[in-house]
């Protein structure tokens, strides 16, 4: 037997105290009391650690309770017919279409001519270049012709861009400001998950913003959807595809869009 | 664009690895005289065929043997069969499946001592005498139905008649010749989740969400009758075997969520009975035609029954699944689905005919050991298969088909009864031996879950139909895919394949028919 196991061997020898159950249940039933106590009085580090268990502890339990309470959600009524048809073998089985982002219902309003091209927001604001570009003007070369330029919006960098030496680095796109990741809508599923960003488009204000890779309100951007398990007419798992920006990420400092089916 | 197969195996990777890696052992091919055995033919059922023989091993090639069999049973050259041999190991119970290219290694192997002495029985299996030619380009789209496509059919007469069931309330027939729609089959208030052709091809019964079954006339697309008792949705039907029509009338099984199956008198429209018993919604029905007649139905309640169609009463309850019971077929589905008509193509003229023709196709599909004896597999949520053979072992399963990683779809025996085929959520196809029930083959490359699979009626081929919007083509022999047929826009839920072999149909998510020809 391991040394330190000697309150173990103890109750195994003589048995627990006599008013042990009591002394536990009043214990749980203080726990309350005891951590509003600590909430409230505790002062400097020792505050900001508890505040962060805390904080941990109460993500999980919010976790748990909704899976609890997604577990007690009652099964459809028996007879509602599901609103696709779906052939019989389909018919009883909890709906696997979750994880399947196809929407028939897109794909046919893609089938006609004029909804190809239909975005979910049709009409931007164009992004003037006096807006986007601020003037660089450090440096006596720079400063006497005003050639350089920062990005001030948010932008997507692909991942293996290297910078161009100072010397020719026309439009400097700051770090602080690159996004690779977007949180991607499915117009019908209503689910959103977060996904890699594979390029951009379209920004419909200025072709150079395409090239750019500026990320403002209604570009397109391509995003990896291969975790969807979307198939394509071909029978091959899909794994771009493309999605419209929602936001203004500038002012938000994240990143949401919708998928185009 | 071809699809990208999944890399093989490790096994197998592993195997072609040491496969070059090993220098061949050349020396049985230099010897000249390898010496004979004697062969002993035996058809199917056990019977010699013709008298002992011998046979140079260097010569024993499976093709080489079925000629040489053709000719001892004095066949001319137009009129040879081919055959596929099973080899009995003498002195074992151990069966050979697959002809091996070097004969004498193999019984060697298998403890043979001295093979030029023995007599080995060979059991030829008859091969079918035309073939099916994989099909490879879409003949038609044909858009008509308004909702998904649930269900589709062949006409047992010819490849021509298709009949489809839809989401839009409506079953169709389908001239596929000309790639038209021939009649829209109105009447329904739900959906029609299934279609099914009548043996002789003169009725057609469609079963609905609306708790009905109904019967049409495919010659004039006018309703016949109505069949009203269900109390949920109707499943599945299945046609009573040609060969046991009663009373001038054929005899109908219909499936139903409510649990229980009902036999319909369809030319009067009377429930003959109501098979009640089980507890869940009965997924599958089928109707065997050993002796008088046998339903076998498969249900959520994880049980198979096997019910008496004359008299109506329960004869084995089979309950080995954990899980659904998701789809059953039998050994003689083919040939009871087709009835009197083969390839061939003449069709008797007189009823005593017919009916004589079609009892003896089901008596060939049926056959085992000189015995009838319908097989039955149930494919289940369990992720495994049961084979039952109610006529010899009861509610003992012959063997239970273990293989797939998830839940398996959908079965199908190979119209020569040889070989079974089943689609899984798993994305994979399997192959299994229909006698003893052993895996035979894995058919990789769909990337979703396969719904359904079809065999062609020569039993080479195979097309499968899958959520991944595609169709695919298998060769049975080889487990190769023949034919990737991309071209449905969505999934597909249906897929028949025509029994003279021209055309496969397919229908799906995007409402629209597909028929495919090579």
């Amino acid at each position: 037997m391991p040394q330190n196991e000697y309150i173990e061997r103890h109750t195994k020898l003589h048995g627990k105290r006599l008013d042990h159950e009591e002394r536990t249940r009043k214990k749980a039933a203080r726990e309350g009391h005891k951590q509003s106590e600590n909430a409230q009085n505790l002062r400097g580090l020792r505050a900001k650690l508890y505040a962060k268990e805390r904080h941990a502890q109460k993500i999980q339990m919010r976790k748990q309770i909704k899976q609890h309470e997604e577990r007690n959600v009652k099964g459809a009524a028996d007879e509602k017919e599901p609103a696709n048809p779906v052939p019989a073998y389909l018919l009883d089985r909890a709906n696997p279409t979750s994880a399947k982002a196809l929407s028939s219902q897109i794909k046919n309003k893609r089938a006609e001519k004029a909804a190809r091209f239909s975005v979910p927001i049709p009409k931007v604001k164009g992004i003037s270049e006096e807006e986007l570009f601020k003037v660089v003007k450090t440096g006596k070369k720079i400063a006497k012709k005003s050639w350089k330029r920062v990005v001030t919006k948010p932008t997507f960098v692909g991942p293996d861009f290297t910078r161009r030496p100072v010397k020719y680095e026309r439009f400097i796109r700051p770090m602080g400001l690159r996004y690779k990741k977007a949180n991607v809508t499915h117009p019908t599923l209503n689910v959103t998950v977060q996904l890699p960003i594979l390029g951009v488009k379209k920004n419909p204000s200025n072709p150079l913003y395409t090239q750019l890779g500026v990320l403002s309100k209604g570009t397109i951007i391509e995003v990896n959807v291969s975790d969807l398990g979307i198939v394509t007419a071909s029978g091959k798992i899909a794994w771009g595809r493309y999605a419209q920006i929602t936001n203004n990420p500038e002012n938000d400092g994240c990143l949401n869009a919708v998928l185009l089916v | 664009m071809a699809t990208v197969l999944p890399p093989p195996p490790k096994r197998q990777r592993r195997e072609e690895i040491e496969r070059t890696q090993l220098q061949q052992d050349v020396s049985p091919l230099l010897a000249t005289d390898l010496g004979s055995f004697k062969a002993n033919f035996v058809d199917g059922d056990g019977n010699q065929m013709t008298d002992v023989i011998e046979i140079n091993f260097a010569d024993a090639t499976e093709k080489n043997v079925s000629m040489l069999l053709n000719t001892l049973l004095g066949r001319d050259r137009e009129d040879f069969t081919p055959y596929r041999f099973r080899i009995h190991i003498p002195g074992k119970d151990i069966i050979i499946d697959q002809y091996p290219t070097d004969l004498l290694a193999l019984l060697q192997k298998n403890g043979v001592t001295n093979p030029f002495e023995t007599t080995i029985t060979l059991s030829a299996e008859p091969q079918a005498v035309f073939r099916v030619q994989a099909v490879s380009r879409m003949a038609h789209r044909i858009p008509g139905h308004g909702q998904p496509i649930l269900a589709c059919q062949f006409s047992p007469q010819s490849s021509s008649r298709l009949a489809t069931g839809s989401g839009d309330n409506t079953a169709r027939i389908w001239d596929t010749e000309t790639g038209t729609p021939k009649f829209t089959l109105k009447g329904h208030t739900g959906w029609v989740l299934g279609v099914s052709w009548s043996p002789d091809g003169t009725k057609l019964a469609t079963c609905s969400m609306d708790k009905t079954v109904r019967i049409w006339d495919p010659e004039t697309g006018k309703p016949i009758s109505e069949f009203k008792g269900h109390a949920k949705w109707v499943l599945a039907v299945a046609w009573e075997p040609y060969h046991l029509w009663r009373d001038g009338s054929a005899r109908l099984a219909s499936a139903s969520k409510d649990g229980t199956v009902r036999i319909w008198v369809v030319n009067t429209g009377r429930t003959e009975h109501v098979l009640s018993g089980h507890k869940g919604s009965v997924s599958c029905v089928r109707w065997g035609g050993q002796g008088e007649g046998v339903i076998y139905t498969g249900s959520h309640d994880k049980s198979v029954r096997v019910w008496d169609a004359v008299k109506g009463t329960l004869l084995h309850n089979m309950t080995s699944h954990g899980h659904w019971v998701n789809h059953i077929a039998l050994s003689s589905d083919h040939a009871i689905q087709t009835g009197y008509f083969d390839h061939t193509k003449d069709v008797p003229t007189t009823e005593e005919g017919k009916r004589q023709k079609a009892r003896e196709r089901f008596e060939a599909a049926a056959k085992i050991q000189g015995k009838v004896a319908e097989r039955c597999i149930s494919a289940s949520d369990d992720f495994t298969m049961y084979l039952w053979d109610p006529t010899n072992h009861g509610t003992k399963p012959v063997s239970r088909l273990l293989g797939h990683q998830n839940k398996v779809n959908h079965v199908q025996f190979s119209p020569d009864g040889t070989t079974i085929a089943s689609a899984g959520w798993d994305n994979h196809t399997k192959l299994w031996n229909a006698r003893d029930g052993k895996f035979m083959k894995s058919l990789r490359g769909h990337v979703a879950p396969v719904y359904q699979c079809a065999w062609s009626a020569d039993s080479r081929l195979l097309v499968t139909g899958s959520k991944d919007c595609t169709l695919k083509v298998w060769n049975v022999r080889t487990g190769n895919m023949a034919m990737d047929l991309p071209g449905h826009e969505d999934e597909v839920y249906a897929v028949s394949w025509a029994s003279d072999g021209k055309m496969v149909a397919s229908g799906g998510k995007d409402k629209a028919v597909r028929t495919w020809r090579n």
